[in-house]
């Protein structure tokens, strides 16, 4: 009986996995078909690539939220590290310093805000809610002490990233900023596939208690987690400087918010331990389409954008609840 | 990382002997009389706050033997494991592994040295794949990448070592909690454990399952690995194990062969007076008539249990017998309204009634103690007092609260009743051991006089004692006219209380059965086995 | 002694206590309370007035935590029902009549209750995470509150709306007695009455609470429903204090502040027991937190660096993890130092 209904159950499951991301993908396509239809110039590959040069920021720090939500964490101080690596850059860039200097500092400072958060989260046990909310503050606090205006980079080497276009062929192309978070993309799926890292990561995300027991290593997986979103944070932020040539403390205000929904979106739980990098790309790409469409509707005002992502959130959590339901029922 | 893991597999490993030597030992252990022990606890003591858990426990466990590790709740059998694999730190006293002392400062540290504890609640991550399980931590790698190919088949062979062909791609959670355990033991057996602590295994498996777990434990004896073994089931002890240590109020009682001691001297050693007690109960009266109290008519769920049809009369216990997943818990869940039913009509009272909630349920006068307290029964965070009166403030609703003195009147009065340990209304439910979180419950349902009262394995995981005052109390109760459902997976207590017997097989309500002088517990079985309807 | 101690409230009390000193060491006649035209006047009250609608959020989020669930989207509401006041009031002929601005008022609320309904029903009702079911109206409240005012910022001169954010009665701000009667009558219908007793019983264990016969779906929605509440009349006290309304901006990051400040109270995120005293506390540690940043001198740009530092230290010393590691340490001497280094690497 039980090889029976673990046979059902089985060939129920396994796609069942795939789903969310499956959906948010035939999503993407509809909207991009829609949009096509809808719109002149519009079915173009470009419109996609532009969708990645202008969210190529978001890619990247919804990347590292990935890694975070995964282990059933959250991190709501991307933003910030956001705004902070911009001001950071911007103000030592004015100051003189060489831009890779100032590059590999700030990815520096990401990484070691999100390992210092990280580390008060498992070794004190505070939630992590509470923690990176601490963080948020921290990071945004340090922008104004730097400066309440916005700082203009005028740095050759900032100012010729933000201009350069990789030719992919034809008439398309695209920014150094968009292959940067593709890059981040690919190395970020391998190391959640391929690498001891990646599989504790869902491990911890499964059931920390378990993977305490197992012996594997929560303590450097969540530390971890929390240091690579804190450097994508910041990598992020790089990649927002390019794209702004400015240092703002009020830029990327909200963009946690983003970067979670780009997750959810993507078919990712928010508990942890079940969901795929690509289902965040995707998410990523169908929030910034929502943006295209709207600036090609032309009439309509910018607060839709929000109230259409709210509205795609509530769809896709519903379906995720349709799908999941049956499986959540089982626990005995 | 590999470093760090390499490093501490090495300090692990150099305490011990070798691979090879192992073998040789276990060779050497067959051919001597007495095998040295492969594990020796010695004059271990362990206080907790107010509490002495553990006072000069010695223990002994010899390679290629199972060992049941006796004594009810509190005596320190699980404190006793905790020492054992660095979950807890030890005050007094020794542990030597293989004639080295060892200290272990982890649950990991243990299972480096080969001692791997598999849990009750399966301690793997449900949300990744068998193979995974088995591998994580470990997996095989070239150049860092994991090899998932690789994974996959060794994980088929060791699988198919311990007679199991499952699809090690297929994520864990959609097998069996037996097959976790199997999947757990296999993880524990690759890893190179020298000794198996399976802390309550049995209590949520069928009888199948349990047959497939003792035939894996059997080939691992076989192997030389030397098992410890916990279970609340006398009969599964007697069947498996060779040797057993008893343990009471963290005292040792003594160690015995189990072939040299009966189970009514093991009770009486475990609890410290004779079993008496348990046999106390007189056969129940099978007539009476009584009016019917719930009338259910083609009840059913589908993939829950199959449609049934079943009369509870006042003042009567109905006992349903059963293995786990037979449809006992669905048939009560039904008749609570925790879950809807599809088809079928219910009566209470006379009245025909749906039941679409718990709510609509209690409201009419039943009372549900799930098989499950910490899920779905008690809430661990309130006090004594707040769990009891739970139930009667739900009825009452939020807008009319229960005087404060009238709760701690009835409060009182069943702590008094039902002798629940430690007597403090005020102590949070979570502090209490497992029979008294159960008499906590059962407190909360009879505060509301109930006409019908349902105990879903009311007895399971608590000790002897308790035991023997919950039977004594369904007696008690049903004399007093209440109507009740009685689950267990036991059947002398099943057939000890009911008046009368349903029998499910496989989400079937196949036979109901008098409990007149001719029903056995070999009769009861059969009718299981078979599933015939007599 | 031991017992004081031990309370949960002792750390959040501290804190306050020693931010009040601070106030007392660097500002002078902190403490003093004045009275002018009849109206009270001083430091203390001006954490009060200021820290009302952070206290009235909080109420509501204390419930909803102790459901051991969250509400992301009462910022959204404060911003919605703020708007939504404005718009009815400006639409008014007299803007000053009173039936007219109760009804606007009156609006704005139920709507704010509609939307607690909305989460609740999400939570409840078809069993999303709370911190997903909230985060949409999270993401989609702005949009809303800006449709409402068209993404204008929308002013009002009412006096009569003036009163709920600005104005005096029997000498007190107006939003202090506010909050003095919602905490009341939170107080009482959790504490007096049983709804404390279910709530805590959802939210340590809402199956068994379900099996124990409580309507934990109903227990839910209402208290997203009085979360909502919450958050509407903070939002007219916002919008009215201002006499606008920003939809953009109106209660930003509020929810983040109620949550923190629920948090310092002592009522913990997974749920269960809740404390409306220590949540009260910890909205006041917050605003006084503001107010001394002001008060001492320190450059306005550093206030949440030192919210950050607060928030890090009041946790820490909450948490039992870290308290056990420090006084682990304190016994073995070795280890001493690393206790401060911790906080400093927090603080960096």
């Amino acid at each position: 009986m039980t090889s029976i209904t673990g046979l059902l159950d089985r060939r129920r499951t396994i796609p069942q996995k795939y789903i969310p991301v499956l959906v948010t993908a035939g999503l993407f396509v509809a909207m991009f078909v829609t949009g096509g239809i809808r719109y002149e110039n519009f079915a173009t590959g470009q419109i996609i690539l532009n969708v990645f040069i202008d969210n190529a920021f978001l890619l990247v720090v919804a990347v590292g939220m990935t890694f975070v939500i995964l282990t059933g964490g959250i991190d709501l101080s991307v933003g910030s590290v956001v705004a902070l690596a911009t001001m950071l850059s911007a103000s030592l860039l004015k100051d003189g310093w060489p831009a890779y200097a100032v590059m590999v500092l700030v990815l520096v400072i990401g990484g070691v805000l999100g390992l210092a958060m990280g580390a008060i989260i498992h070794y004190f046990e505070i939630q992590p809610f509470i923690v990176t909310l601490a963080g948020m503050f921290l990071a945004r606090g340090l922008c104004y002490t730097i400066s309440t205006e916005s700082i203009p980079i005028d740095n050759p080497t900032f100012t010729d990233i933000a201009q350069t276009r990789v030719n992919l062929g034809g008439d398309l192309s695209v920014s150094p900023s968009a292959v940067i978070a593709v890059v981040v993309v690919v190395i970020a799926a391998y190391v959640l596939h391929y690498t001891r890292l990646g599989r504790n990561v869902y491990a911890t995300g499964g059931s920390e208690q378990s993977a305490l027991l197992m012996g594997l290593p929560v303590a450097r997986t969540k530390i971890a987690v929390y240091t690579i979103s804190g450097f994508c944070s910041a990598l992020g932020g790089l990649l927002f400087a390019f794209y702004s040539l400015s240092g703002y403390g009020l830029s990327a205000v909200g963009m946690e918010l983003d970067a979670i929904a780009a997750v959810v979106i993507g078919g990712t739980l928010l508990t942890g331990g079940s969901g795929f990098l690509i289902g965040t790309v995707l998410g990523v790409l169908v929030l910034g389409l929502i943006q295209t469409i709207i600036s090609f509707e032309g009439t309509l005002s910018s607060w839709w954008t929000r109230i259409f992502i709210g509205m795609l959130l509530f769809v896709f959590i519903l379906l995720q609840r349709v799908f999941s339901g049956g499986s959540r029922r089982r626990t005995p | 990382m590999r470093g760090i893991a390499c490093l501490r597999h090495d300090r692990a490993g150099g305490a011990l002997p070798t691979v090879s030597g192992r073998h040789g030992n276990t060779g050497e252990g067959h051919r001597m009389a007495a095998p040295a022990p492969i594990l020796r606890m010695s004059g271990i003591g362990k206080q907790f706050p107010g509490v002495k858990a553990l006072d000069r426990v010695d223990f002994r466990l010899l390679p290629g033997e199972v060992h049941a590790l006796m004594g009810e709740n509190g005596a320190g059998k699980s404190t006793l494991i905790k020492v054992l694999t660095g979950v807890h730190d030890i005050d007094a006293g020794e542990i030597e592994l293989e004639g080295r002392r060892v200290a272990f400062s982890s649950p990991l540290a243990a299972q480096q040295a080969g001692i791997s504890t598999v849990y009750q609640e399966v301690n793997l991550c449900a949300n990744l794949s068998v193979a995974e399980n088995i591998f994580i931590g470990r997996e095989p790698r070239r150049f860092g990448r994991i090899q998932w190919k690789t994974m996959r088949r060794r994980a088929v062979e060791i699988l198919s070592r311990l007679d199991l062909d499952l699809d090690v791609s297929a994520p864990l959670a959609s097998y069996s909690l037996a097959i976790q355990q199997m999947v757990a033991i296999a993880r524990a057996v690759d890893i190179d454990a020298k000794v198996l602590i399976l802390d309550e295994p049995t209590s949520s498996l069928d009888a199948d399952e349990v047959a497939q777990l003792f035939r894996v434990m059997r080939r691992l004896k076989e192997q030389g690995i030397a098992i410890l073994f916990v279970s609340h089931f006398l009969d599964q002890i007697y069947e498996i194990s060779d040797r057993m240590t008893i343990l009471r109020n963290g005292a040792l009682v003594g160690e015995y062969r189990t072939s040299e001691l009966s189970q009514v001297e093991l009770v009486g050693k475990m609890i410290g007076r004779e079993l008496a007690d348990l046999e106390k109960l007189e056969a129940r009266p099978s007539a009476l008539e009584a009016a019917p109290l719930v009338e259910a008519e083609q009840l059913g769920r589908s993939g829950a249990i199959e449609p049934f049809t079943l009369t509870i009369h006042e003042g009567e216990v109905v006992g349903l017998a059963g293995l786990l997943g037979s449809g006992r818990t669905e048939i009560a869940r039904l008749l609570f309204g925790a879950d809807h039913a599809g088809t079928g009509s219910l009566k209470i009272g006379g009245e025909q009634v749906n039941l679409r909630t718990p709510r609509s349920a209690v409201s009419r006068n039943l009372a549900f103690c799930s098989e499950n307290r910490r899920a779905e029964g008690l809430i661990p965070d309130l006090t004594v007092r707040e769990n009891i009166i739970l139930a009667l403030q739900a009825v009452r609703g939020w807008t009319r609260p229960i005087p404060r003195r009238k709760q701690d009147e009835l409060v009182d009065k069943y702590i008094t009743a039902l002798n629940i340990r430690p007597a403090n209304p005020e102590q949070l439910v979570r502090n209490l051991s497992g029979g008294n979180q159960q008499k906590v419950l059962l407190a909360r349902w009879l505060i509301l006089e109930p006409r019908l009262l349902i105990l879903d394995e009311p007895t399971r995981g608590i000790d002897v004692g308790a035991k023997a005052e919950i039977q004594r109390l369904v007696a008690e109760l049903s004399d007093g006219g209440m109507a009740v459902l009685f689950i267990s997976a036991e059947l002398e207590e099943v057939l000890r209380l009911s008046h009368k017997v349903g029998v499910l097989r496989d989400r079937r309500l196949v036979a109901e059965l008098d409990n007149d002088e001719g029903l056995t517990t070999d009769a009861l079985t059969e009718t299981i086995a078979s599933g015939a309807r007599s | 002694m031991n017992r004081i101690l031990k309370h949960r409230l002792f750390w959040p009390v501290v804190v306050l206590v020693a931010l009040l000193l601070l106030n007392l060491v660097f500002t002078d006649g902190f403490f003093r309370i004045q009275m002018k035209e009849g109206h009270l006047y001083g430091s203390l009250i001006d954490i009060f007035r200021f820290g009302a609608p952070l206290i009235l959020v909080a109420t509501g989020m204390t419930l909803v935590i102790a459901t051991s669930g969250i509400d992301l989207s009462v910022g959204s509401v404060v911003a919605i029902a703020g708007a939504l006041a404005c718009m009815q009031i400006s639409d008014l002929s007299d803007q000053n009549s009173v039936t007219g601005v109760l009804s606007a008022v009156g609006i704005a609320l139920v709507l704010s209750v509609v939307l607690g309904l909305w989460n609740g029903f999400l939570v409840a009702g078809i069993g999303i995470q709370p911190i997903i079911a909230t985060l949409i109206l999270m993401v989609a409240g702005r949009g809303l509150a800006q449709l409402i005012t068209d993404g204008q910022i929308t002013t009002v001169q009412s006096s009569s709306y003036k009163l709920i954010g600005g104005g005096y009665w029997l000498t007190l701000p107006f939003g202090i007695i506010i909050v003095a009667v919602v905490l009341a009558l939170t107080a009482f219908l959790t504490r007096r009455l049983a709804l404390g007793l279910l709530i805590e019983s959802v939210g340590g264990n809402a199956e068994a609470s379900r099996l124990a016969g409580i309507s934990a779906r109903g227990v839910l929605i209402m208290v997203y429903a009085f979360c909502g509440l919450c958050a509407g009349i903070a939002g007219l006290m916002i919008s009215s204090n201002v006499s606008s309304a920003d939809g953009n901006n109106a209660g930003l990051w509020i929810e983040l502040d109620a949550i923190l400040a629920v948090v310092i109270g002592g009522t913990p995120l997974s749920g269960g027991r809740f404390s409306l005293s220590g949540t009260v506390l910890g909205a006041l540690i917050i605003q006084t937190l503001t107010t001394t940043i002001y008060s001492i001198g320190v450059p306005p740009e550093t206030t949440l660096l030192f919210k950050a530092l607060v928030v890090t230290i009041v946790c820490l010393i909450q948490s039992p993890a870290f308290r056990s590691k420090v006084f682990h340490r304190r016994r073995r001497p070795v280890a001493a130092s690393a206790a401060p280094e911790e906080k400093v690497r927090v603080s960096a």
